[in-house]
């Protein structure tokens, strides 16, 4: 029986995707911290899709899967980074952070330091001004 | 080099808007995956829709492009997804150790808010870091890094950081912004 070698990669992808979204989840459970697990969120789980994605395109073999893939790739690329953002910031407003682990805090001294100098903080200059 | 916009400020909005909206209906026939004239005709309702109902302010372009010095950006970036997805596989799997991590300021040279949020969307998706806060007026990103050691990792850190604004600069940056970085 001949291999059908884009079906094998298929498979090689799917597996690869299933580990990547199982490392993720893995993360999310094992980090210290609300940001730490943002970043388990954003990062394996992204590659996974990819992988996912690719599979599906091979097994399918239609240009049109194609064509519905890439902006499914591209949108979740844009999006993923704004919403670990928002939590991740929510995150650090609320005080869900491990200080223990962190070896530095560059927005707590700015922070400080806008409170001496008594500006507006960075943090509240956030682009919603315009 | 190429894409220098000309003409008065109306003419360049309308054909902005053109362009969106054109995008915005290429986007659902692509999602939808069949390309007849009844998909044409509820794309162009939705797309006319959004824009009324979520208008967006303006981007502004920067007026200069490099398709070489994107494409390097882009296989670039391609690379780096893969190497952040593994390296934070790679963390949430290791089972010895607690990742610590940092908080780190950069300040960008960037003026332009389109740069500024590539070089945040960029640097979230790579090796490790994440945004966490962005001032907008100082073009300054405070990002939080996983898996930092030490105060050579944080420098390596900022480093990255301000690399990958320069390569983006030289992809898509006013030439103004780019000598200023080059600096």
């Amino acid at each position: 029986m001949p291999v059908d070698w884009s079906e094998l990669l298929a498979a090689i992808l799917l597996l690869l995707g299933a580990v990547l979204a199982l490392s993720a989840g893995i993360g999310v459970l094992r980090f210290p911290d609300a940001l730490s697990r943002m970043h388990a969120a954003t990062k394996p789980q992204n590659l996974g899709l990819i992988a996912m994605l690719a599979a599906l395109v091979l097994a399918s073999s239609s240009w049109i899967t194609l064509l519905a893939v890439l902006p499914v790739i591209a949108l979740q690329l844009i999006t993923t980074p704004m919403a670990a953002h928002m939590l991740g910031r929510a995150g650090y407003r609320v005080g869900s952070v491990r200080q223990d682990l962190l070896i530095r805090d560059e927005l707590e001294d700015d922070i400080r330091r806008a409170q001496r100098t008594g500006e507006s903080p960075g943090r509240r200059a956030s682009g919603r001004d315009r | 080099m190429s894409g220098v916009r000309h003409g008065d400020g109306s003419r360049r909005g309308a054909a902005h808007q053109l362009l969106l909206l054109g995008g915005l209906v290429l986007l659902w026939l692509l999602l939808w995956g069949s390309f007849t004239p009844i998909d044409v005709l509820a794309g162009i309702t939705v797309a006319l829709l959004a824009t009324r109902v979520f208008e967006l302010p303006p981007v502004q372009l920067t007026g200069r492009l490099h398709v070489g010095h994107l494409l390097l950006y882009l296989i670039r970036f391609a690379g780096e997804v893969v190497a952040g997805s593994v390296q934070v596989a790679a963390l949430a799997l290791d089972p010895r150790r607690t990742p610590r991590a940092a908080i780190v300021e950069v300040r960008l040279t960037t003026k332009s808010d389109l740069i500024l949020t590539l070089v945040a969307v960029t640097l979230s998706l790579v090796p490790g870091s994440l945004v966490l806060e962005v001032d907008r007026q100082r073009s300054t990103l405070f990002l939080h890094a996983l898996g930092v050691q030490d105060g050579e990792d944080v420098r390596r850190i900022r480093h990255h950081a301000l690399d990958t604004e320069y390569r983006l600069l030289r992809a898509i940056g006013s030439r103004a912004e780019l000598r200023k970085a080059s600096r």
